[in-house]
């Protein structure tokens, strides 16, 4: 059977570290990012390739800069 | 032959399933990181365009953290004085009733400074939206208690917790407006979980649908963190608002129809 196929893009620099989305994700995907973006929070980066495109972690975001993408096949 | 996928053909137009509503600015948003507010602007926006109603819609900001909400509403909006909403509500809907009017408050605009204000709203049956943040504090100036703080609860005027002896019970303002007659819509919800976000926006689109048909005052609740004011991280105040705020309020529908859900 295929895999879903899903990936996320972050919009880091408006990402303000908060860690929701990371507790939303069934999959693991999103971890935080060692280095922090021009105002100085900790970003969201992916982390595996187990991505769904469920789009827990968009729903949940609270600065909405989660954008997701799924295969349709 | 190989079925390994690249991004770049996961990432094409065709796949999008979830992006930021335009009905929200690029502005940044002024909220503490993993504030409720954030999430529940951007559920309200979606519904406004799910609707189409861009242009027919006039959302009232409140004094608070979500003063600024017209900076990241991309409708026509106001901002009244504090705790004035519903009035100023009022007087949009009644001079221009084809609009879609909703306010969109904090606990402490609408459960303490605004509260007549409140009460005679919903007592007239205005055929508005009242939109209530209730995360238990005053979030802006400090983290003060609020009639909604929860007995016990610590903030910035009670370092001790709520003493209900002195200080007063919590007031349940949506229990309260529920039993008024001019009240068509009750529901108290949440924004913290992906099933609660989803819950929410259909509690909100309802509220809508029934203001479009005049059915009177539609209200929804949506009990949301003050990390910043509770002193804890986003995802810690999110599991303290399940096992302390949710059984003073509890999420569910509170009046449909215009009758009390028993
Ligand atoms: C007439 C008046 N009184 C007091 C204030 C100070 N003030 C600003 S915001 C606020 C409380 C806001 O709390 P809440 O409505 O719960 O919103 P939050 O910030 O928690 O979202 C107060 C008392 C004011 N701006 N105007
Ligand atoms: S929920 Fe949004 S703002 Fe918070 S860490 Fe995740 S991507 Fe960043
Ligand atoms: S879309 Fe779903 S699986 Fe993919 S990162 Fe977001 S929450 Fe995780
Ligand atoms: S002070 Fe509280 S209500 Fe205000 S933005 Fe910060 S977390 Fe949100």
């Amino acid at each position: 059977m295929a895999k879903v196929k899903g990936d996320i893009v972050i919009d880091i620099e408006k990402c303000k570290g908060c860690e929701v989305c990371i507790a939303a994700c069934p999959q693991e995907v999103i971890a935080m990012a060692k280095n922090v973006n021009g105002k100085g929070y900790h970003y969201t980066e992916t982390v595996n390739e187990e991505c769904t495109g469920c789009a827990n972690c968009a729903i949940v975001c609270p600065d909405g800069v989660i954008t997701v993408y799924r295969m349709k096949n | 032959m190989s079925d390994i996928v690249t991004k770049e053909q996961i990432r094409r137009p065709e796949n999008l399933v979830y992006s930021k509503t335009k009905l929200l600015t690029d502005k940044a948003l002024s909220y503490c990181p993993g504030c409720g507010h954030g999430t529940a602007h951007r559920i309200l926006m979606e519904v406004i365009e799910e609707l189409n109603a861009q242009e027919i819609t006039i959302g009232i900001a409140p004094v608070g953290c979500s003063v600024l909400a017209y900076e990241f509403m991309n409708i026509d909006m106001q901002q009244a004085a504090h705790g004035r909403a519903p009035a100023l509500a009022t007087a949009v809907k009644r001079l221009m009733p084809e609009k879609i009017v909703f306010t969109y408050q904090g606990d402490g605009d609408l459960a303490a400074i605004g509260t007549a204000e409140t009460i005679h709203a919903c007592n007239r049956g205005e055929n508005i939206t009242i939109i209530f943040i209730n995360n238990g504090i005053y979030g802006m100036t400090g983290g003060q208690m609020a009639p909604t703080t929860l007995p016990n609860m610590k903030a910035s005027t009670c370092p001790y917790g709520r003493d209900v002896t002195t200080m007063g019970n919590p007031l349940r303002m949506t229990e309260l407006v529920a039993q008024l007659p001019g009240v068509h819509f009750v529901t108290r919800q949440a924004v913290h979980t992906p099933s609660a976000v989803r819950k929410a926006k259909k509690a909100l689109r309802k509220a809508f649908d029934l203001q479009k048909e005049n059915k009177g005052l539609t209200f929804v609740e949506i009990v949301s963190n003050c990390n910043s004011g509770w002193k804890m991280t986003p995802v810690q105040s999110n599991k303290w608002m399940e096992e302390n705020m949710f059984p003073f309020y509890p999420l569910g529908d509170i009046k449909v129809d215009g009758q009390l859900v028993k």
